[in-house]
């Protein structure tokens, strides 16, 4: 029974191909187009790193959101609120109070302070090349943790949407994939990649309001009915409305799930790609805009996904779900299909390639924003100011950057290519809770203690790297379970699997002992350059 | 880069940092800036509002995952419909975090712009730079 309406998932996707490959094919090219564009305003490195810092609080805002609606939002909460009901809502949550974070205590600062890179603000009062070395290792290891993700749900998506099943065809894709991204950052660099971005909000949002208008018609906008009908459909009744189908199992499971809610609320404020996008704007003003207007655009995308998760569990048999896919990743597809009229139907037909076409913009764009992180980090802290010493002309720096940019993307299809039966929701949240561990108390530090040290910059960093990455090795994501990485040996000891509980405090303190028990002098004086600095906007770059 | 002819007091040597922000050659002084009352005055109305301000909403955040998990009961309660008390502090997250970002725009727009164009101002000789935030 589930094989066969697998089958039939399969063959209605492999009917619309074209449909999907065209729509898919006008936005790569339209984007592409605005790369050249954008490449070709692109001289200095103030371009490339943060697109001359003329994009305006709102165009930041909806680049922003761009970065951070992933595939792994779109598509995964909507499927994990099919299958899980009010779980699926809870990651959510704190995916959008973790902005608060950033905009009271990060972003601005920040954007008064840096330059380029998140590196620019740590090392302010630092001894420069330990720790823009420590600063550029966890972006490249964050951004990869969190590129894998994105290029193995690549993967996954491609066999599912356009029903190509043939192994050699999903290298293809990712491949392909993988060159395009490549395309976008090294010609487009931080202004190509905003504008695509941008496009790719658009589009998300747009797509997403047409499927949640669709279900609330159909449900008379009464969400206590799409509730119901949803909670019925579901085979698990008012359980599917509460707490406690996918976290609430045992008490272990309890736990952990409060280690993800603290992952996510303190990771985002970490997180290299989303950190340099305060450099495109201006001013500080600016940066705050463009924090408000993200929080707007990225919690009514979130409520909308309540829509799109209900729906789908209340139209869609949960069996269909499951067989197209275990995880749920499909359900806004097919739930698109359905609301279209059907598979058998044009409206289906013509939806379904829609939310397709949009799923793959939004994995391309992400991705990009990515790998941009990655390879200003790698041109900026590590080339010029540890390799080179900050002895490199300007346009010897951009042009490290671009080259960063074709090797960090060849290593991510090469990742892709091997990552694609990874569980994807564990690397997305070993990137959060690495962002939380290792940059966030040291950002936190650096900013606001005066006693902050090189010691305790170090230590916070590599600290909270390390416990994070080797606890979840040894966690059930990587072995002991049938879910794990590797199902087939056991060296699993820790028993959450998200580190963040552990690991983030254990950053904290390390960043606060490593300071107290160096022998060096906290630099008064770089302090009050930089808190002048980083509270006013002088001297703002 | 001589420091010998800064401003008094506490300016110690500092070759250790040349140029590495390429800033001007007439460093402001930023000691006694920082110590000065209206410094003082910026520092303590973003901190005393941003800090406790986080405090509260990650407290209240965690506050929700916790009857999340400990409180199922509690949770399930029928509210309107099928809308329970699980869906009301949900969305409640939702609201307060659009009035807090609101709430901290509101209070900077008012309390800390116009004292840190006041400093950043004076310390770059009284030349404002144009805003070109759309």
């Amino acid at each position: 029974m589930s094989h066969l309406t697998f089958q039939l998932a399969a063959e209605g996707a492999s009917q619309h191909r074209p449909l999907i490959i065209t729509l898919f094919a006008v936005f790569v090219a339209a984007t592409l187009g605005i790369t050249v564009w954008a490449g070709r305003q692109t001289k200095g490195a103030e371009d490339f790193y943060a697109g001359g810092r003329q994009f305006s609080g709102f165009q930041n805002g909806l680049a922003i959101s761009g970065d951070y609606m992933s595939a792994a939002s779109f598509l995964g909460i909507a499927g994990a609120i099919a299958l899980f009901g009010y779980d699926g809502f809870l990651y959510s949550i704190g995916f959008l109070v973790a902005w608060l974070v950033a905009l009271l205590l990060v972003a601005e600062p920040l954007r008064n302070s840096g330059r380029f890179t998140m590196g620019d603000v740590l090392v302010y009062r630092m001894r420069q090349r330990p720790v823009r070395t420590a600063a550029g290792v966890s972006t490249i290891v964050v951004s990869i943790f969190y590129l894998l993700a994105q290029m193995a749900g690549a993967g996954a998506l491609v066999t599912l949407l356009l029903g190509i099943t043939s192994e050699a065809g999903k290298i293809l894709v990712v491949v392909l994939v993988g060159i395009v991204m490549i395309l976008y950052v090294s010609i487009g660099g931080m202004k190509g990649t905003t504008w695509v971005q941008m496009v790719k909000a658009i589009l998300l949002i747009a797509g997403t309001l047409l499927i949640t208008f669709l279900v609330m018609l159909k449900f008379d906008f009464n969400i206590s009915t799409l509730l119901g009908e949803a909670a019925k459909e579901s085979g698990k009744g008012a359980a599917f409305l509460e707490p406690g189908l996918k976290y609430g199992a045992t008490a272990t499971s309890k736990i952990d799930f409060i280690s993800l809610g603290i992952a996510l609320v303190l990771g985002t404020a970490g997180l290299p790609h989303i950190l340099i996008r305060f450099y495109t704007v201006p001013t500080s003003q600016a940066a705050r805009k463009s924090v408000n207007w993200a929080i707007g655009i990225i919690g009514v995308f979130y409520l909308m996904t309540i829509a799109l998760g209900f729906g789908a569990a209340a139209l869609i048999k949960p069996e269909t779900i499951i067989a197209s896919n275990p995880a749920g990743n499909t359900a806004a597809p097919l739930l698109a299909q359905e609301i279209g009229g059907g598979a058998d139907s044009t409206g289906g037909a013509i939806l379904l390639a829609v939310i397709s076409a949009v799923a793959f913009a939004t994995i391309l764009a992400v991705v990009a924003g990515l790998t941009l992180a990655s390879s200003s980090s790698f041109a900026h802290d590590l080339y010029v100011n540890v390799i080179k010493r900050g002895q490199a002309s300007e346009k010897d720096e951009v042009r490290a950057a671009r080259w960063a940019t074709v090797g960090i993307g060849a290593v991510a299809i090469i990742l892709g290519v091997f990552a694609r039966g990874l569980n994807v929701a564990g690397l997305v949240a070993l990137a959060f809770a690495v962002a939380a561990s290792a940059n966030l108390p040291t950002i936190l530090y650096s900013l606001f203690w005066k006693r902050f040290t090189t010691s305790g910059a170090l230590w916070s960093i590599y600290g909270g790297l390390a416990s994070s990455v080797l606890l979840v090795l040894f966690s059930p994501v990587v072995s002991g379970k049938e879910t794990s990485m590797f199902p087939a040996v056991d060296f699993h000891f820790f028993p959450l699997e998200n580190p963040g509980l552990i690991s983030i405090p254990l950053g904290f303190l390390l960043g606060w002992l490593g300071s107290l028990l160096s022998k060096e002098e906290p630099d008064a004086k770089k302090y009050a350059e930089l808190e002048v600095r980083s509270l006013t906007g002088t001297g703002a770059h | 880069m001589s420091t010998a002819a800064q401003p008094p007091a506490d300016h110690g040597p500092h070759e250790e940092h040349e140029g590495q922000h390429g800033a001007p050659h007439e460093a402001p002084p930023f000691t006694e800036v920082q110590s000065g009352a209206e410094f003082t005055e910026l520092r303590r109305s973003y901190r005393s509002f941003a800090f406790p301000l986080t405090v509260a909403f990650v407290l209240w955040y965690l506050l929700y995952v916790l009857l999340s998990n400990y409180a199922g009961g509690f949770m399930g309660t029928k509210v309107l419909g099928n809308i329970n008390v699980a869906f009301v502090l949900g969305l409640a997250q939702f609201v307060t975090t659009f009035l807090i970002a609101w709430w901290y725009s509101r209070h900077a727009a008012a309390k800390l712009d116009p004292k840190a164009e006041a400093i950043k101002n004076r310390l770059e000789g009284g030349n404002p730079r144009v805003e070109g935030d759309a």
